[in-house]
Order: C-alpha cells, then structure tokens, then sequence
C-alpha cells in the first residue's frame, strides 16, 4: 500500500469513528429509545462481558460450527457433483437444466421440509445449510467444466491422459476460480441460514442469541450479537478471498 | 432427442418414480406426500385463495424492500462512482456494515416494529442496498472517460451530467443490479417469514408443516420455486428485451 492510500485509509477510517460519534450522540440524547438503540458503549460493554463470562464464546462457537461443517459438506458434495456433471456431455444434457430450473429457488422454503424430515435437530440446520450452499459451488463447477478451453481436451487426447488425469490435471485446476468463487457466495449463504436454522430450532448460537435478547429486550446484547454476525462475515470473505489470490497466483504468475 | 425433451426426461423421471414409491408402500406419513396429493393441494390452496394471497402478501414485502433498498443503493452508488473522495473517505464504514447478514437485523426490526410488513421491508431494503451500490458505483467507475469528457466539454450542470450522461451509460449494468437485487428480496423476504414473520408464503409453508399437511408443505415449495423461476425469468427476459444479448454475456455465473 503506498502513503497516499495509507492517509485515505486513515482519513476513511476516521469518517468511520464519526458515525460511531454520531450513535452514540443519539443514544446519549434518547432520540430513538433506548429499547431499540443502545450507545456503542453499551454495546461494547455487553460484548465484553458476554466474552468473560464465556457464554458469547459457546454462542459464536455455536455458529462458527454451524457455517463450517454445513459448508464443509456443501463444498464436497458440490464439487463432487459438479465434477461428475461437468465431466459428462451426456449428464450435462440431461441434468444441468433441472439444476438450473432449481437454481432461483428461495432455498429457505426447504426449512419446514427439513424440519419435517429430521426435527428441530442440529442434523437438519446441517442440511439445510450444507444445501443451501452447495448450489453455487454446484452450478460453477459445472460451468468451470464445461468452459474449459477445448484444445485442451485435445492436448489431453493426444497425450492419451485417462480420464481421471483429465479430470485433476486439467477440467479442475482449469474450472477452479469458478469454483472459488461460488465457495465465497456460499460462504454468505452458510452464515445466513445458520443464523436461521438457529433462531428456528433454537439451537446454541448467536441467532438464539440476538433472538433472545431481542425477546427479552435487552438491546445491548443484541447489538453485541449482530456486530459479532458482522465480524464473522467479514473475516471469513477476507480469510476466503486470501484463499483465492494464494491458490489461483499460478494462473497470473505463468502469463 | 431434442435439447428440451432431454432436459424434461429426469425430473419427469423422478416425479414418476415418487408416485410409484408412495403408492407401492401406502405411504402414510407427515413429512412426505405423493406428486399427485402435492398436485391436488396446489389446485385447492389456489383455488379458495390462500395461496394467492399470501404470495401477493411476499410480493408486496419483497419489491418494497426492493424499491426502497435499491433505490438507496443506487444514488450512493452513483455518488460513490463519480466523486472519488466520498468512495475513499466512506471505505471503512461500508465495509463494516455491509457484512451484517441482512436476516440478523430480524431481531432489531422485530422488537423496534413490531410482525408485519414494515419489519419485513426494512430487512429486505438493507439487504438490497448492497448489490445496487456495488454494482452500480463499479458500472458509473466503469463508464468510457471520453464520455465524461464530452460533458464536460458541453458544459452540462451537474443533475444533466448525472441524467444524459451517466445514467443511459452505466443502465444496462444497473439493470443487472437490479435484476440481482429482486432475486434476493425474494429469499430474503421468503426466509424473514419462515423465521418469524406470520404472513406470507414463507408462514404459509411453516403453517402447512405444522398442521401436518405434507402435500401442502410441498405444494407451497413446489409454488415458491416457480414464483422464483418466473420472476428470474421475466427480469432475463426484460434485460435480454431492453439492451441485447450483449447485455448478457459476461455477466458472473
């Protein structure tokens, strides 16, 4: 980063604290009522104590394993499939257009069916997450596969690769920032329906969190619990978009 | 075979084969229900009603929050995208609010408004806002120089640089947005009202699973996914209509 653009940082970041000023100025005068609007300080103060007391800790645990294993799951099942799709002319003819057809389907409206299946269990949250998040990984795997620059399935002919050599060698490190990209949009789609699958079966984690502390008015815990919501998203788009640059520098390396 | 046959074959398939099941072991059961009873109780749900209202109930909520949140995005978006100071002075604070899952603001909307439509279109406002004002401020960062500078040149005000200039030339990736932006009111609105939110269709299809109604609990899915592939399917086509298919390429997957 250069020093004209640590100074805009710096300058961006003071814009930042003067809203934080600003909350706070409402919060002190009661603009909007305490009830709904707590200072940043008390705000701050419940995250802290939420901390020390351990039980803010089991409730971002509580998420964080939600979101992990449910896209874990995704993230194989999605490019397994994906790759087995992909890889077939023949399976892509006859099975890519119901995926499609599937694709702007509100995946929330699978809740109750999950509910109905498996019960407010933690296995149904893990499914409903692990299939919300497997669409974008599934469908840009597929498209990865199938805008693979064709010469390069001749090059592979005519070196005799097997199929599985196909596949590793050139379909999946060809398709992979499709596949990159659609793990950091569900990545998004993991933490929403943990959140979800959380205040609906009450499962340890911070949306029974902010859903009980909204119940019982206490507005500071809730805003604890909303910007932690915040914190997790944002590290885990910039752990996932370090993960990019590092795993796909030999595509900008070579040229 | 051609394209669409094939395309029709599996799930045709499936549906089959789900109704041999059901009827080969006299399925009895209150999570599962037969594509036929499934078919029955779509035809009842839209014949007394029901299920139009309360798609008419998400609708509302959806392309209020739609309207409303879009909109917002877009003017910052495009005030973003043309005066560079503002982009870098408001980096930070975007960048902390916009990874706040939209449906953990559900709790505060709930206590500050209360059930109803008001809550639910002020989470989908905040969850459209996003996608208006990236894409749009990148659209107007995007747009030909020269074209700036044949406004400049023509000496328009600003309002009539914003008007003839940058608008017409960043629309079509705005509509782009905007397309986005309503597939995601939708789910958004659909998941408010599976979580709390007691109208609607996402409630419908809680209600049908609580009351044990199977076929009507996948009647209700059956109706969300096609009111999603409709409505993604107009905004395509509206798109392919209003800019060519030059519009469409390139676009992310």
């Amino acid at each position: 980063m250069s020093r004209t653009d640590l100074y805009w940082r710096a300058a961006s970041f003071f814009v930042a604290a003067g809203f934080v000023g600003l909350w706070q100025v409402i919060a002190k005068l009661k603009l909007v009522s305490p009830v709904f609007l707590p200072g940043p300080d008390r705000a701050w103060s419940s995250l802290i104590r939420g901390f020390a007391s351990g039980d803010l800790w089991n409730m971002l645990l509580g998420t964080l394993g939600h979101m992990a294993f449910g896209w874990f799951i995704a993230s194989i099942a999605g490019i397994g499939l994906g790759t087995m799709i992909g890889s077939s002319r023949t399976m892509r003819r006859y099975v890519a257009p119901s995926l499609e057809f599937l694709r702007p389907l509100p995946v929330s409206a699978i809740i109750p069916v999950a509910i109905a299946l498996l019960g407010l269990t933690q296995s149904m949250a893990l499914s409903v997450i692990a299939f919300g998040a497997v669409w974008p990984m599934l469908l840009a795997t597929i498209h990865g596969f199938a805008a693979v620059e064709p010469r390069l399935y001749e090059v592979a002919r005519s070196l005799h690769l097997s199929r599985a050599a196909v596949i590793f060698k050139i379909a999946l490190p060809s398709a992979s920032p499709d596949i990159l990209s659609g793990m950091r949009l569900s990545l998004t789609v993991a933490l929403i329906l943990s959140v979800v699958c959380e205040i609906l079966a009450g499962l340890d984690g911070l949306g029974h969190w902010v859903l009980l502390s909204a119940r019982a008015f206490r507005s500071a815990d809730l805003f604890a619990g909303v910007m932690l919501l915040g914190v997790i998203g944002y590290l885990t788009a910039l752990a996932m978009s370090i993960a990019e640059k590092r795993l796909l520098r030999w595509r900008t390396g070579g040229h | 075979m051609p394209e669409r046959v094939k395309a029709l074959l599996l799930p045709l398939a499936i549906l089959l084969l789900l109704e041999i099941w059901a009827r080969a072991v006299h399925l009895q059961s209150d999570s599962l229900a037969p594509p036929s009873a499934v078919a029955r109780a779509l035809a009842e749900a839209l014949a007394d009603g029901t299920l139009l209202v309360a798609t008419r109930d998400t609708l509302i909520s959806a392309f209020a929050g739609l309207l409303i949140g879009g909109a917002i995005g877009l003017v910052f978006g495009i005030a973003l995208g043309i005066f560079h100071v503002f982009d870098r002075l408001m980096e930070v604070t975007i960048e902390a609010i916009r990874p706040i899952p939209s449906i953990a603001l559900l709790p505060i909307a709930l206590i500050a408004l209360g059930f109803g439509y008001r809550m639910e279109i002020v989470i989908v406002a905040f969850a459209c806002v996003w996608p208006m004002l990236i894409l749009s401020r990148a659209a107007v960062a995007g747009i030909e120089p020269r074209l700036i500078e044949v406004a400049r040149a023509l000496r328009l005000s600003p309002p009539d640089r914003v008007r003839k200039i940058i608008i017409p030339a960043a629309l079509p990736r705005i509509f782009l947005a905007f397309r986005l932006a309503a597939g995601i009111a939708l789910i958004v609105a659909v998941t408010v009202e599976i979580a709390i939110n007691p109208i609607g269709l996402g409630a419908g299809i809680m209600t049908a699973q609580q009351a044990l109604r199977p076929d009507l609990m996948l009647a209700y899915l059956v109706w969300i996914g096609g009111v999603g592939y409709v409505l993604n399917a107009g905004l395509m086509a509206a798109q392919r209509h209003l800019f060519g298919r030059a519009a469409l390429a390139g676009e992310p997957a």
